[in-house]
């Protein structure tokens, strides 16, 4: 385990040369600060509400890596006061799909604070993120010797087609797509990494209901208090070293969680599948977008039934996909 | 007579200056202690800012890790500096940088000087209370602790688990009964110079400075040997979690503090900024009083305590996720498994539904699908019919659904046509109440008209998935609720059997059963059995069944050979 860290931290430090600094504001992090790290490719019509979200959350300081957005990302980024952003035309792929980057990111930048990976397409629901900072839960997990906080990530989707209803710049996309699955989750544990592997919701029920083994993994870790010899494994599902995935209870006690409210389906969705699809650059060879390619264009959605209308945090503890444990 | 305030700051201070203000505004005389660890530049600048307040004296700065000596020490000077240094101080408060007075000062003053002889500080024998935080109680007056129990837990532990082998056991100084409770008190001149001056203090300061978070335990012993009157609780309302850190307060909290009824409160969240506002406010912005209601506070934080401990039974998800021989059961709520019904009686899950009101799934574990009560295709949760995704993991399955429907009994149909591999989960799982009608699987295939030689392989085979099932269900392992007929003991009579199963189920109170499933037309059920017998395979497990032409019963030996190819 030791030695696949230390290959992760040598891949980080080889990709490090893939990336040039577009805007280095990194002088402005104080300690302390509360950092958020994040690839994107071509999300420029998200990125105003999600820097709006995280900035009134209490992030002090985003560390962004553009990979190859032509869309004017990186203009829009460039720009903004409490954004530093490199930008890289390699392959996502073979950057561990971003990890690579973003470790070295957090390795020189992140020791010592605590740092959320997030996509731009995922917005992070905590306890109590209705009434208290980000701070409120770092200083808490702080206090009871915490160093990671895992959040799943929900599949959040429209009603209807996904093209029913537009989505502006600036909009909480949560409008648009406010619904989710409630209770079809199912759960392994990854004895040698020790981290919870969680599969299901809808993409598991309508994309991938006849290979379910092949469902994406919604289990996420985004919120750590990093150390310079920390490393993601593969996104933000897993790290090393391997306590850091222990953010569950064993013993029947529930431990404080949040979740991620993922925001993809929206109507740059079906789009955004065809692209990446040809571009071939996401995990395992793509085969989410392949099932979507083969769903999407004769369904026309998600929704169904016993689809959930999303509220607030307290109805996703009721629901028991995230929980406060004992913080009060 | 005033009543001094003794503050122990070690971060946040802003904050502390804030308190110290308005301590200071009600004419209490402040000495303030500062954790050595803090840097000088921090402590110069915090005692500047407060230098124009003529009454704030600081003490000599100890080194106050959690659960050392070092808070005591800090204590102990700072209080002994309150009491040299103000003559006319009676009662002596100690408090933290954290604490917030929550009702107006003056309101505390006038309670203590209707109590002038009084001590407020919670101390109770450790054989009374079992406040213990990592499985210590009593032996915490009994070992000795040099290692930190926050930084080397390891060692902690060990030396801990060493001293229990060896018995090894202190000697408690002669004259004290040891005694705890919450560190933050408030004791009279009287009591507390008492301790501070007594002949034995060194022996004392060198018993507890071994002893395990000793800021809880050594005024609480050691008043309740000078004390003329002690009034055992704490002025200061202070939550602690399992593992004994303080609850932390933020502005959510601003109501449930409001109605708290106690004169101040800890561990207030330094950022808490709409707290600060509201309580910190002179006495003619103090909040009007609401109606106390301190048991909210408690039930909260009880509830977080127990979520985390306990956490809610039958929920799988993220943070929870029991390894299996550390729960009680698998699912959250009882829930029922009927086998054989459905093929004995016709329309038998119409019928059970009318007769409870409770939702009838068919054969959940299908092999073709999910068979959900009314023949919907998701249900509640978004959980969806394809046997695929069931069968990847029907534990989860069988857990979500109980979960999903909580508040609501389930109850489905099983059967050896079934997938087989939640007979496991199933039978472990006291929440499981399996009724069986063994052998009932062959009518169906009787009433089928198939092949014989077709029926005959199938009956095979269900016959040896049922066997296969109910060794589960009756092993050891089993914790399922199981009642099990034989098909021809049930035939005899099965009215009462059926009346057990809908007062089980039942929504509405004692249901009497009163219009009758319709059983299926057996006529000739005992030739197809012997048919099969003839053609080698024994179906035993339907119980003795009348043969043919032998209407009076021919006691059949209970278990026959039988052979299955």
């Amino acid at each position: 385990m030791r030695l696949r860290r230390k290959r992760m931290m040598i891949r980080a430090w080889r990709k490090r040369l893939e990336l040039k600094p577009v805007v280095d504001r990194t002088a402005k992090i104080r300690p302390g600060d509360i950092l958020l790290f994040s690839t994107l490719r071509n999300e420029n019509i998200r990125l105003p509400y999600f820097l709006s979200y995280y900035r009134d959350m209490g992030i002090s300081h985003f560390l962004m890596v553009d990979n190859d957005s032509d869309d004017g990302s990186r203009d829009y980024l460039g720009a903004q006061e409490d954004v530093s952003l490199w930008s890289t035309t390699a392959s996502y792929k073979k950057a561990g799909f971003g990890v690579d980057w973003l470790n070295w990111l957090q390795r020189k930048y992140g020791h010592g604070h605590w740092t959320l990976v997030v996509d731009p397409d995922e917005l992070f629901i905590y306890p109590f993120c209705d009434t208290r900072p980000i701070r409120a839960l770092t200083d808490w997990l702080d206090a009871t010797q915490v160093r990671s906080f895992g959040a799943m990530l929900l599949d959040m989707y429209p009603r209807g087609g996904f093209d029913a209803q537009p989505y502006k710049p600036g909009q909480n996309p949560i409008e648009i797509a406010p619904w989710f699955d409630p209770g079809n989750y199912t759960i392994t544990k990854n004895k040698l990494l020790g981290n919870l592997w969680i599969q299901g919701g809808p993409r598991a029920r309508v994309f991938f209901r006849d290979k379910p083994k092949q469902a994406p993994a919604l289990n996420k870790i985004p919120l750590v208090k990093w150390h310079k010899n920390y490393t993601y494994i593969s996104s933000t599902h897993t790290l090393l070293p391997r306590g850091l995935n222990l953010v569950y209870d064993e013993w029947g006690g529930e431990r404080a969680s949040g979740i991620l409210l993922h925001a993809k389906f929206l109507n740059m969705f079906p789009e955004k599948a065809d692209e990446e699809l040809s571009r071939g650059q996401h995990y395992s060879g793509s085969i989410e977008y392949k099932a979507y390619a083969e769903n999407g264009s004769e369904n026309s959605g998600l929704w169904c039934k016993s689809s959930e209308k999303y509220i607030n945090w307290r109805q996703l503890d009721i629901l028991g996909l995230m929980s406060k444990g004992n913080w009060a | 007579m005033r009543t001094g305030i003794v503050m122990l700051v070690h971060t946040a201070f802003d904050r502390a200056e804030q308190l110290a203000r308005h301590w200071a505004a009600s004419g209490c005389p402040l000495v303030i202690h500062v954790d050595c660890r803090v840097p000088d530049t921090e402590y110069t600048a915090f005692v500047t800012a407060l230098s124009d307040l003529p009454e704030v004296r600081f003490s000599k700065r100890f080194c106050c890790e959690w659960g050392t000596w070092g808070l005591v020490a800090a204590t102990q000077s700072a209080a002994q500096v309150m009491l040299d240094s103000y003559e006319d101080v009676r009662h002596v408060y100690l408090a933290s940088g954290s604490c917030l007075p929550l009702r107006p000062v003056q309101e505390l003053l006038d309670y203590l000087d209707a109590r002038p002889q009084t001590d407020f500080i919670e101390s109770a024998t450790t054989a009374d209370v079992p406040w213990t935080i990592g499985g210590l109680d009593s032996e915490r007056f009994t070992m000795r602790f040099p290692f930190s129990w926050r930084k080397r837990r390891k060692l902690f532990d060990k030396y801990v688990a060493l001293q229990r082998r060896l018995g090894f056991k202190r000697k408690i100084p002669d004259g004290i009964d040891p005694h705890m409770g919450s560190q933050w008190w408030c004791l009279t001149r009287a009591t507390l110079s008492a301790i501070l001056q007594d002949p034995n203090r060194q022996v004392y300061d060198k018993y507890f400075s071994k002893v395990w978070i000793p800021d809880e335990s050594y005024f609480q012993t050691l008043a309740r040997k000078y004390s003329n009157k002690i009034e055992s609780r704490s002025l200061t309302l202070s939550k602690f979690d399992y593992q004994g850190k303080p609850h932390v307060f933020y502005d959510d909290h601003l109501q449930l503090l409001r109605r708290s009824d106690c004169f101040v409160a800890r561990k207030i969240w330094p950022r808490a900024q709409a707290l600060y506002d509201a309580f910190l406010t002179d006495q003619a912005h103090a909040m009007s009083r609401t109606e106390p209601n301190p048991g909210k506070i408690d039930h909260i934080f009880a509830t977080a305590v127990n979520r985390r401990t306990h956490g809610r039974p039958g929920l799988y998800m993220q943070s929870r996720f029991p390894i299996e021989d550390k729960i009680n059961s698998l699912t959250c709520a009882p829930y029922s498994v009927l086998e054989g019904f459905g093929d004995l009686f016709e329309d038998f899950e119409t019928w059970l539904s009318k007769a409870t009101g409770a939702r009838i799934h068919g054969h959940l574990f299908a092999r073709q699908r999910a068979e959900f009560a009314d023949g919907k295709t998701v249900i509640s949760g978004a959980l969806c019919d394809s046997a695929k995704l069931r069968d990847y993991n029907p534990t989860a399955f069988l857990a979500s659904l109980i979960w999903n429907t909580r508040g609501e009994r389930q109850c489905f149909q099983f059967g050896p046509r079934d997938r087989q591999k939640i007979s496991w989960p199933m039978a472990k799982d006291p929440n499981a109440h399996i009724s069986v009608i063994t052998g009932a699987w062959a009518v169906p295939l009787f009433l089928s008209g198939r092949d014989f030689d077709d029926i005959r392989g199938v009956a095979a085979r269900h016959q040896l998935a049922e066997i296969k099932h109910m060794e589960i269900l009756q092993s050891s392992w089993s914790k399922a609720r199981l009642r099990v007929w034989t098909l021809a003991d049930f035939i005899k009579a099965p009215m009462e059997p059926l009346q057990a199963i809908i007062n089980e189920i039942s929504l509405k109170d004692s249901t009497v059963v009163t219009e009758v499933p319709k059983m299926a037309d057996l006529t000739g059920f005992g030739d197809f059995l012997q048919k099969l017998k003839n053609q080698g395979m024994h179906p035993y497990m339907m119980g003795d069944f009348p043969m043919p032409g032998d209407p009076a019963d021919t006691p059949q030996p209970k278990r026959k050979t039988y052979q299955v190819k």
